[in-house]
Formats: C-alpha cells, structure tokens, sequence
C-alpha cells in the first residue's frame, strides 16, 4: 500500500532538541513495503537504473537499423542529410536518428497506455471510490499485479493504490520523451536502452488499466471458461438500432449498456463495437456484439448499419465522422484526446443534445461525461433509426460498372494500396461487368481507404470492394471467447515446471493489430498450427478477434475447438491491449511460483530468469500502431522475442542475433561461475518475417532456452525440424548449434540427425544453471 | 506516373537515389566485373508467371548465366529445390541484410564479403527498407556496397534499379540480361 500526500498537523511536540508548537508535515508518497518479500534493488527504476540489463541484451541483439529516408526533419536546422555517414546540425548520425525515432513511437506508445489508465482509474475512483478493492482472480489469483510488483516493489490493493503507481509511470514517460529533444541524447544504445525503459512503464500502465477495469467491472476473472460471444458482421439484427461504439477505453459503452439495462431497452438496440472497446465491452456483458477488429470501422459504417457511431480513443480512423453524415448517422466523441472538432456538450441536458442530434442541427457532440453518453446514445439510436432506415452509402452494382468506365489507368489506387492490390485490374473487369477481382481483393484490404484518395476521378474504391463482398460480408457471423484476463496461481503451478524444463514447448502470444498482409486468416492459422502442438497459445486485441473470424469444416472457430485455460493446447483470448500484461504477467508469476523468486522491484533478475528459461515468443502479426511498439518493447526487456509481420520492418529497427558469432552465445553457469556456450537462444529479439511460413519456422525455435532440459529440449526440436521440413522442405542447416546433448536428439529422428551433426563437427556440450548475471552465481552469493 | 517515381507513393527516398537501368548491358556488365556477386530472392518471385514460367525461374537462369549464388529468403528454399536448383544458403530477408551491411561478415563461404548485390522477389516495402540499410550502411573500404534491384518496380534505396515495368518489359529486361550474360 502507498499512499501519497500525507499530512501530519502536530499542536504541540517536546522533544530533545526542544518544543515545537504547530507542526505541520508533508510527506509526498508513503511507500509500504510488502512483507512477504523484501523489496529488491530496484524498486521505481529510473531511466537509467537497468542500463546495465539492457546493454546486455543490446550486445547480443544489435540493432539493425532500416531508415525510412536519408534525412531528419524534427527541428528546424532541417531538413538535415544523414545519409552515407553524414550527421545532422545537431551532431546525430543516421543510428541515432533511429533510435530516436523508435524511442519516440515506444513513449506515444506507453503515453497512450498510461493516459488510458489514468481515464480509467480516475473515473472508478469517483465511481466506486479509492478504497474499491482489486480483485483479478478472487481465491485463484494472489499475485495481482505481477508487472507493476516486479517493477515497483509495490503490491496495490485499491484503485487508489494505482493513483500513486500511475505517479510514477506518468513522471518515466515525460523523462523518456525528454530524451528525445534535440541536443539530448546522442548515442544510439542508450537511445535503445530508453525503448526498452518505455516498453517496461508502458507494461505497467496497461496492467494498471486492466486491473482497474477488471476489479470496477466485474470482468471475468481469470475465467479460462469465459463465456462465448458473437463476432463477425453479420451479428447485428438489423431491424433494431444499433450503436456502434469504437475505440479503447470502455466506460462509456458500459454506461450504454446499464442504460439500456435500467430504462428496460435492452434487447430492443443493438450495442456492437470496434477493436478493443469492443472486446472490453462483451467482457462487461457477453451479450454485447463485436463486429471486427480496426479494419472493418469504414465498411462496416457505410454499409449503413449503425445508427449512432459513438468513438472513444486510439486507433479510431480520424475521419469517421464524415461518413457518419454521410449515412445520416450521429457521432458522439467521448474522450478528452479525441475531440473531432465538435462542440463539448458534457454539460447541456441530455433532451437538448439529443434533440439536435436527431434534427441533425449538428453532426455530432462532444460529451466527456460516461453516464451521458450512456443516455444520450441509446435515446438517439432509439429515435433516429426508424427515420435513417439503415441507409448505407455502398455504391449498386450498375454504379460500380459505369464507375470503372471513367477510369484513367493512372495506376495511383495500387501505388497507394499498403498490400500493392491489384486495385486496377479489378476497375477494368469491372467497368465490363465483372465484379469477381474487387470481390477477391475483400480477404487481403486492410480498410485504410488510401485508393480512394488518391483516386482522381474519386471512385469509392473501398466500398466497391465491399459492395462486391456484400453477399458474404452479411452472413459473416462467429464465436469468440470473452477475454479471460489474468493467468491464475494454479494453472502457473501446475505448467510453470513443464514450461521451465521446455516440456510444454512454448507460450505463443498473438498480439497486436491488423495491418495483415494477407487477411486475419493467417493468425488463425498460426495459431492454430501451435496450439494443436501442444503449445500455450494467448492472444489479445485485434489479433484475437481476427483469429475468431475463421472457421474450419465443421463451422468451428479456434475458440470453441481449444480449451481457454492456460495449459498445452489452450487458445486463450486474454482480452484487450491493456490485457497484455497478463502474457508478461505468467512468466514473471512462473518465476515466483515456480521457482520462488523475489518479484518486488527485482526486474533485472526476473527478466534473466524468463530469457533464459521460459520459452514465450510474442507474434504481432499485423502490428502497426506505436502502441504496438511500445508493447513489444515491453517484451524485449523481459528477454522475450517478438515477431513481426512484414509491415512491422517499418518499425525501423530490428533486434537480431547472430547464430553464428559463438562468443554471443555465453551464459555464466550459477552452479560454478564458469562461462558456457549455450547455443543462441533464443536467436533474436526483434524479427520482421517475410511469410507466415518464416514466422510459423522461427517461432518453434526461439522458444528454445539455455535451461532446456534434454527432455524439453527433444521436443522443441521436433517441433522446429517437423515445421522446417514441411514448410521449407529441407531441415535446418544450424541444427548443430542448438543440440547439446545427443539425449536433446529426437529419438524418432537420432539417426538421421547424428549424421547431420556429424557433418558439422558437432561436439557435445553442458546444460548449465544459466544465467547473464555474474551476481546470480551462488558462489558469490546469488 | 513517370517510371522513374517510387512505386509506392509515399515512399519518398531522399537525396541519394537509385541510378535509373535503362539499358540491361549496365547491369550484365556489373555482374561480369563483380568478384563477388549475391542474388538474393524472395517469396514474391512466386507471385507472376509470365510464357509458362515464374520469376523464380527467371532468377535461377539469370543466376546460373551470371554464375551468382542465390541465397533463398524465407520458405524459398523449397521451392528452388523442387526446380532441381540448389541455392548457395537460405537466410531470412533481415538476416540477410544484416550480415551484408557488416564490413567484417565473411559471406556464406567464409571467403569474404559481396561487392555487388542484386534482389528480387519482396513486399516492395521490405525491399525499400532493407536496399536503405545498405545504401546507409553497408561499407566495403573508403566505399559503399553496389545494390541492384532487378525487380519490376523502381527502388530509390538501391544503388541501380529496374524503372518501374510491365511484366512483359520485365521478362525483356531479365531475358536480355541473360542472353548478355550468356555472350561472355
């Protein structure tokens, strides 16, 4: 428990030192030590306290920098030429430059994360009060908050608790942001070292916002068997009003909901949302509709179905309002950060703002009150639906056609596409009455509407796309899993072992957005692939709605073929993006329960642990937002490797190993103190895959550790030479490097591969007790 | 739109961009020249076929002709094989370009590292980001590594580049290139 802004007002005190009369003490934060354990050596880290973790992990994982573009344009010395070795007026070089700029997407990121808490806790406290206890798991859960503990040394027990905690992330993100002021820092590792630093507090902020949602909402509670719920485009009943609620930060959609619930119109509207609002809505009420992940918000509000759009924070497409007017259908912001330009009415009755959203005197309102949107949303969708009669703004068919006649070639729409689609060639059959390629392009189209701006004749290329889908689009209707949110003691109990010695293969955390190459579809089947393997698979935000969205022959989802629970075969949705802390949350609890070390304010130590042995890979296959890097960033200094999408090589810096630069490979052996090769596990950090195929292969192996046992590490290698032989027909030629022991060689396969090892000079090798610390070896106290 | 534009619009390079090939003699005469040539193929050489053949089938003629050891990316080499083509090694995209952007890399022969390096065959994005590390990066002594990309759209990051193509001017570019290459 900490508490800030203490007083003390003492009347009169005699001590030795004499009398003092009127006394007044201010302490600005009281903090308690938890008991159980003592506080470790780094309790509120500050920018600078892990640099020595974090120069560790950047010399085994270089950064690999990716510019954009040969200049700098931050200030105005600019534009400044740092091509070829060139620096910039201020004195930074080309590595600095990017490093910056990744520090500067890893703080929006964290910023976002942490403004999101504080909007949260800030209204649960007015709501249910400081002293409303958290509760993630009941009876199941002791940990409750892993992350913030580990990086702390604190143990919150209210939502006022998190009051100080966000105190303290808020001051970390504003020193981070610093640093990145031109004449701050000007080396590139430490640049790095402050991503990681980022990626941490942004941990801790999310954490933060799902604990306090969790506790306030009665969220399920670390439920593996969460209840299902319905997914896909299709879930609306169309004949009712719907409200359409997009975004991050759920408080106002529960307020619909609980209005609907008290005036007794639930049932009566459809509530359905977009992205993370929308999971965090059905974990609020199951009953709630999600219809899709980031990509559907244009197409899924031109085909005219929502009657009120209702937008929260992040990730929103900026221009929806336009088509909200389009379709007639009113817009209602709700968060501070996103204001759209319209007046703030928070403080207008509810009958005049709904009057003039219904007389369409305006196109929308700023409200910042929760419980007014609640009211106001759902008397509007009411009332404006019979009149709007779900009048969407897709083009006919016979518009489609006369449309593609006018086009130019120009060649612009497919310049522009993100996916390089072949936008023209679907115009051409079109404008001759075949609509078949803009049908075939719906898989692939992530919903950004670039074509259509830089279209110059100003074909709604986007709708056409859909408008082709239509037929499918409509019946479009699947089963997701509410998100469960934290992992509980017991499930950590029971495969904290198996995941240490390598047994259970691996933890595969699907994460992140839907900036997909080729469709949803390939995170379901990745996702699959590893959970019929055996493996842990978590998912969170748009990811594990798009892994909701496919189904196999029987009409089955993932959801309903795997178990929720967090154990060999489970596919979990975890919940939104502030869920994701629940993923770091299980390795960091595997360490506590399983090997009874010290969370409080020990990063360092718990961070060498989880590299070194629990075999977790995060994959954020459609990442694309600065949120996502900054989550990633979180990963990495835990040790734990992420993989990218091919869009996520725009992050602009890689984190890579190299197998083959054996002195990289060291680890101290705690038992003795000697240093041993281990073999580079796991190889990378931070990896942008070309193909699914590339990310499904190196996935099994960077789920490889230094504490393998020969058992665990057998299976492992099943996995990856198996994926390899499939999936690139060959096995893998650095097969040598990660074979300890002929007992780590498959049986089924020892023949084969002892001659392969043999080829390459293979030499036995010991497992160690690993660790990266020198101050972890017992001989020297650790 | 003019050939000579990045093919993805916003993709906007810079001062230093890619000298434009407009005669295929330019780059056959490079690859003659080069002591140590690499060709590195992506997946997307899969993607378009063109008189009964794909691009992968373009690289492996182009490749033998120019005796130019191909390194596969990503689950590539499976597909050389099957076509009874061995590439010299299969590295990942980014695994790739890290290792040419170092000075001291030995290559995958431990002979030494490339002065000359073709691609072909990427998300036109990946291709940008990774043909830039090298531009920016990738010191062979006082000079910087020679990048050609032979793919069917314009790369500024490159040192030389195709111009933005057809897939028909492509394969002339590519059959040309092969038929040079075949003269030595």
């Amino acid at each position: 428990m900490t508490v800030k802004n203490v007083k003390l007002q003492i009347d009169e005190l005699e001590t030795g030192l004499g009398k003092f009369k009127g006394l007044n003490v201010t302490i600005g934060r009281l903090i308690e030590e938890n008991l159980d354990q003592p506080l470790g050596p780094t309790p509120f880290p500050s920018i600078t306290d892990l640099r020595n973790w974090d120069r560790k992990l950047l010399s085994r994982y270089p950064p690999f920098y990716l510019p954009f573009c040969d200049v700098c344009c931050l200030c105005t010395f600019g534009k400044c030429d740092l091509s070829q070795g060139k620096r910039g007026a201020c004195g930074l070089d080309m590595s600095a430059q990017q490093s910056r700029i990744v520090l500067l997407a890893a703080c929006i990121g964290a910023a976002t994360h942490t403004g999101h808490a504080r909007h949260l806790v800030h209204h649960l406290i007015e709501e249910y009060g400081g002293n409303h206890p958290l509760n993630v798991g009941g009876d199941e859960v002791d940990i409750d908050a892993p992350v913030t503990t580990l990086v702390t040394g604190q143990d919150p027990k209210t939502l006022g608790d998190l009051d100080v905690i966000l105190d303290y992330t808020e001051q970390e993100v504003t020193h981070l942001l610093s640093c990145c002021h031109t004449g701050m820092e000007g080396d590139n590792i430490d640049f790095e070292s402050k991503v990681l630093h980022a990626g941490m507090i942004d941990q801790v902020g999310m954490e933060i916002a799902d604990l306090a949602q969790i506790s306030a909402y009665n969220f399920p509670r670390g439920d593996p068997d969460a209840p299902l719920t319905d997914i896909g485009w299709g879930v609306c009943d169309t004949s009712k009003p719907v409200i359409l609620v997009i975004g991050h930060n759920v408080p106002p959609a529960t307020e619909i909901n609980d209005y609907l619930l008290d005036h007794k119109l639930y049932g009566k509207v459809e509530v359905a949302g977009i992205c993370c609002t929308a999971i965090d809505m059905t974990r609020y009420n199951p009953g709630a509709k999600i219809i899709g992940p980031i990509s559907w918000q244009l197409r899924f509000i031109r085909s005219g179905i929502p009657d009120v759009i209702v937008v929260d924070e992040q990730c929103i497409r900026t221009n929806l309002i336009e088509d909200a007017q389009k379709i007639g259908a009113p817009f209602i912001a709700v968060s501070e950060k996103n204001c759209q330009g319209l007046d703030d009415r928070t403080n207008d009755p509810a009958d005049e703002i709904v009057e003039d959203l219904i007389t369409k005197k305006v196109p929308g309102v700023l409200i910042l009150d929760p419980e007014k949107v609640g009211e106001v949303a759902s008397r509007v969708a009411i009332e404006i639906s019979p009149q709007r009669k779900k009048k969407g703004i897709f083009p006919s068919i016979e518009e489609i056609v006369e449309g593609s006649k006018g086009c130019r070639s120009c060649l612009e729409c497919q310049r522009a596409c993100p996916n390089n689609l072949p936008i023209p060639e679907a115009v051409k059959m079109a404008a001759e009455g075949d609509l078949s390629k803009f049908s075939s392009l719906y898989e692939d189209c992530v919903g950004c509407a670039r074509c259509e701006s830089a279209c110059p004749i100003n074909l709604p290329l986007h709708s056409y796309i859909m408008k082709s889908s239509e037929d499918r689009i409509e019946k479009e209707k699947f089963k997701i899993r509410t998100g469960r949110g934290a992992i509980q003691d017991i499930e950590i109990r029971r495969v904290g072992g198996p995941i240490v010695l390598g047994e259970i293969p691996g933890v595969v955390a699907l994460v992140g957005c839907a900036n997909y190459p080729h469709g949803g579809e390939e995170v379901a089947e990745i996702a699959e692939e590893f959970a019929k393997r055996n493996f842990i698979v978590t998912a969170t935000g748009c990811a594990a709605m798009s892994m909701a969205m496919v189904k196999d022959e029987d009409g089955l989802t993932l959801y309903e073929k795997y178990p929720g629970n967090f154990d060999a075969g489970g596919v979990l949705n975890i919940g939104s993006c502030v869920s994701n802390p629940h993923i770091a949350g299980a390795a960091i609890k595997i360490a506590r329960i399983f090997a009874k070390r010290n969370l409080n304010a020990n990063y360092e130590e718990i961070a060498d642990y989880i590299h070194n042995r629990v075999g977790a890979v995060g994959i954020a296959w459609g990442a694309m937002s600065q949120k996502a890097a900054s989550i990633a960033s979180g990963f990495w200094r835990l040790g734990i490797p992420v993989i990218v999408g091919p869009h996520g090589i725009k992050y602009r810096r890689m984190l890579l190993g190299r197998r083959e630069r054996e002195e990289d490979w060291y680890v101290y052996d705690a038992r003795t103190g000697e240093k041993v090769y281990v073999g580079p596990v796991p190889e990378h950090l931070f990896y942008a895959a070309e193909t699914k195929e590339e990310a499904i292969v190196l996935t099994a192996k960077l789920v490889m550790r230094a504490n393998d046992t020969s058992k665990g590490r057998a299976i492992k290698l099943t996995h990856w030479i198996d994926l390899h032989r499939r999936l690139y027909g060959t096995l893998p030629d650095d097969l040598h490097l990660y074979v300890r022991k002929k007992s780590d060689i498959p049986l089924t396969m020892r023949q084969e591969l002892l001659e392969r090892l043999e080829e390459k000079g293979w030499k036995e090798r010991e497992i160690p007790d690993p660790t990266l610390l020198k101050r972890m070896i017992r001989s020297e106290g650790g | 739109m003019s050939k000579t534009e990045p093919w993805q619009t916003a993709e906007i390079a810079g001062p230093k961009k890619a000298f434009v090939l407009s005669k295929t003699i330019v780059v056959s005469s490079m690859i003659k020249r080069a002591k140590r040539p690499l060709l590195v193929v992506g997946h997307e050489s899969l993607n378009e076929e063109i008189n009964g053949e794909k691009q992968i089938d373009y690289m492996i003629k182009l490749a033998e002709k120019g005796k130019i050891p191909i390194v596969a990316t990503a689950h590539m080499i499976g597909e050389f094989n099957k076509r009874g083509y061995s590439p010299a090694s299969s590295f990942s995209l980014i695994e790739i370009g890290e290792r040419l952007r170092d000075p001291d890399w030995m290559g995958l022969d431990g002979e030494g590292q490339y002065d000359l390096v073709l691609m072909m065959g990427f998300p036109y994005y990946m291709s940008w980001l990774v043909f830039s590390s090298l531009k920016h990066y990738a010191l062979r002594g006082d000079k910087y590594l020679t990048t050609v990309s032979v793919d069917r759209y314009y790369q500024p990051h490159a040192s030389w580049s195709f111009p933005n193509l057809s897939l028909e001017e492509w394969e002339e570019n590519i059959s040309s290139m092969i038929k040079e290459l075949e003269a030595e």
